[in-house]
């Protein structure tokens, strides 16, 4: 049924629809909204589960850490300073092989203080072992939920997904959504099996001491794990498409690639801007395009090797920053290619939109124009020339 | 029926805390679910491919075994288990009294149906004997050494059990793995009362108290018989029991431990110590009545 909904209800409704058993809470904005609609349903007699406030985000990731570990669907929700926060909890439950899912509202770090949307909470955590994926709409938010329960649960798999969505622009944006039927979630999304918990019946220790002799397999095995999850995400999301009728690869989006010789490279909400000036400039004949990344980690080498190896200028849009080096995305984007016979002629960096600067369609405009043959390295696109004076 | 805690496991040879480990579990028996702090126990109880428990057990991180363990909690709940289970969350007095004290405090405040248990020899042991807020004063820790300017640790214990009793959780008591029955009989009454159960006991440590490893009961007990470390039981906030002692002098106690050498040749330092024995044997009433002939 289609509904005009805000981002955070629509990631409660589906949460709620996924039957967690258990849900940790602690507020951060702009996460906030999605732990309180689902407190309310719980409250309300809608969603049978036990929701604990918790002291803080450490607790809040360790709360539902044991929760999966004894058998249990789970679901947290949090952003920047609280990911952060999670950050030791997270690598733990990806090393752990328990399948959850968090939401992330993206929001910028601290300092300077700062509550609005850019993406360098999540792209901070890229090495945790937790799946990522980035959503440009409110759409995809609830989609990727489902897909992520799916993913995660599976038994060659076992390991969390984190469900990215930009703060404000998604979390209190307004979309009309199709949101599923309780009968469709539960087609596509089995009760919870584990395939192994915490349970008197048959005891288990988890969370050993590995020393030299057996660490290493283990993190080889997360490696690997994650690659295979490069091809076993578009087998979910092809199920999805079967009985949700949205397709998605789950890994990439091409954008009017087909002949195009500027594309920018994104993640998240940003690509809605990109995609009306990339039809704007198109109207007008030029041939533009984007390449949205839906899925950062596990990273899609091959498919963007194959989306961009005929573009002759290539920019990357990082709502990051890996200070002192380049970009995150930038840098991986680039490594794609090293050694590759067919190749962008250049690929450039920008940063835009930190801190919740709004990236505008002239914005986009002013990307698409510096891709030129000159590689641009991080050129941020929207400083304010007056505020970088050298003294106050 | 065999211990839940089994042999083999790689603790030095007298340690308290393996032993008071082995007592507890054995007391709450086989329908328990384990959430362990890192520390000793962790390590040596759990090396991969090995484990000593016979009980579902996990090991997350330092700091969290109070928020996995209220995880379990809520699981169980769900799950529609929790009145056949019990749920530990165990901990050294580092991971306790120190990184782990606001995960504790938050599951406490959130009246969580979980024993947490504090094995409390009063330094981080598993780093190198590095000083905690547990570490009793005077003590000498790699972290707080002796020197011309120092006598060792300069501050007295955290008083946890009274920072747990201020949480108004319905049981919170002492014990000391140099009396078995005691602490056993404890860990019984915990887990017979529903809701946040704090359990602190005091487990000598051979190689950082540095004693003879035959010695952990006779240290263990002479703690209590000094009244530096009392055993008390509070249950709703009310002292219902306390281990009455004839109090024999701190020096007996001091002496045996490498960790207290400095100070038994300090007259001045020797009746710091007792005064906080003194204290303590005031405060809750150990001194024993004479026996009336």
């Amino acid at each position: 049924m289609r509904e005009f909904l805000e981002g955070s209800r629509v990631v409660a409704e589906i949460v709620k629809l996924c039957k967690p058993g258990v849900i940790s809470a602690y507020p951060i904005t702009p996460q906030t909204h999605i732990v309180e609609e689902l407190a309310q349903f719980v409250a309300n007699g809608e969603l049978n589960a036990q929701f604990i406030n918790v002291e803080s985000e450490h607790s809040a990731a360790s709360v539902v850490l044991g929760a999966v570990a004894t058998g249990v669907r789970a679901y947290t929700a949090t952003s920047s300073q609280g990911l952060f926060y999670m950050a030791e909890v997270l690598f733990n439950i990806a090393g752990l092989r328990l399948p959850l899912i968090l939401t992330c509202a993206n929001r910028a770090i601290s300092a300077p203080i700062n509550i609005w949307n850019d993406q360098q909470d999540s792209v901070s955590l890229r090495d945790s072992g937790w799946v990522q994926f980035y959503a440009e709409n409110i759409q995809e938010v609830a989609d990727f939920h489902l897909i992520g329960y799916r993913l995660a649960e599976d038994k060659a798999m076992m390991l969390p997904v984190m469900v990215c969505m930009d703060g404000y622009t998604l979390t209190h944006g307004i979309e009309t959504v199709d949101m599923p039927t309780q009968e469709q979630v539960d087609k596509f999304l089995p009760a919870y099996k584990p395939l192994y918990k915490l349970d008197p019946q048959e005891p288990i220790t988890m969370g050993h001491l590995a020393d030299p002799d057996y660490y290493m397999e283990t993190r080889f095995a997360l490696q690997r794990t994650l690659e295979d999850a490069l091809d076993l995400i578009p087998k979910i999301t092809l199920e999805f498409s079967k009985v949700f009728g949205r397709n998605y690869n789950g890994l990439i989006e091409e954008y009017r690639l087909k002949d195009a010789e500027r594309v920018i490279v994104a993640m998240g909400s940003v690509c809605g801007t990109i995609k009306e000036v990339v039809d704007e400039l198109r109207a007008k004949g030029k041939k533009v395009g984007l390449l949205k990344i839906t899925a950062y980690r596990p990273f899609p080498y091959q498919e963007i090797y194959g989306a961009l190896k005929d573009i002759p200028k290539v920019g990357v849009l990082d709502r990051a920053l890996s200070l002192g080096a380049s970009a995150p995305l930038a840098a991986e984007t680039k490594a794609v290619f090293f050694g590759k016979k067919k190749k962008p002629q250049v690929i450039s960096s920008f940063i835009a939109g930190l801190g919740g600067r709004d990236i505008t369609k002239d914005a986009i405009k002013e990307i698409f124009r510096l891709l030129t043959t000159k590689e641009r390295m991080t050129e941020f696109i929207d400083l304010k020339p007056e505020l970088l004076r050298e003294s106050y | 029926m065999g211990h839940l805690f089994t042999a083999g496991h790689t603790a030095c040879a007298g340690c308290g805390q393996a032993i008071a480990a082995r007592l507890v579990i054995d007391a709450c028996g086989p329908n328990t679910i384990v959430a362990n702090n890192t520390g000793c126990l962790e390590v040596f109880s759990t090396r991969y491919p090995e484990s000593a428990w016979e009980v579902p057990w996990i090991h997350s991180l330092f700091e969290n075994a109070a928020a996995v363990a209220s995880g379990i909690e809520a699981a169980l709940i769900y799950l529609g288990k929790k009145e056949a289970i019990n749920v530990i969350a165990q901990a050294g007095d580092g991971g306790t009294a120190d990184i782990g004290l606001q995960a504790l405090s938050g599951m406490w405040e959130r009246g969580a149906d979980i024993l947490s248990v504090c094995y409390d020899n009063e330094a981080y042991e598993n780093t190198g004997i590095q000083r905690s807020g547990l570490t009793p004063y005077g003590t000498n820790t790699t972290t707080s050494p002796p020197g011309t300017k120092s006598i060792g640790n300069i501050r007295p214990k955290k008083p946890m059990p009274e920072i747990a009793v201020a949480h108004g959780i319905p049981y919170v008591a002492t014990a000391s793995v140099g009396f078995p029955q005691d602490l056993q009989r404890k860990v019984k009454k915990a887990i017979s009362i529903k809701g946040p159960k704090y359990l602190q006991i005091h487990v000598p440590c051979p190689l950082g108290w540095r004693h003879e490893s035959a010695l952990t009961f006779e240290v263990g007990k002479l703690a209590i018989e000094t009244g530096l470390y009392p055993l008390i039981e509070y249950e709703f906030g009310v002292l219902i029991s306390q281990r009455k002692i004839t109090p024999r002098p701190v020096e007996e106690y001091l002496k045996v431990q490498g960790r207290f050498k400095h100070l038994v040749n300090n007259p001045e330092q020797l009746k710091l110590i007792q005064a906080i024995a003194d204290n303590n044997i005031e405060k809750y009433n150990l001194r024993a009545e004479k026996q009336s002939s």
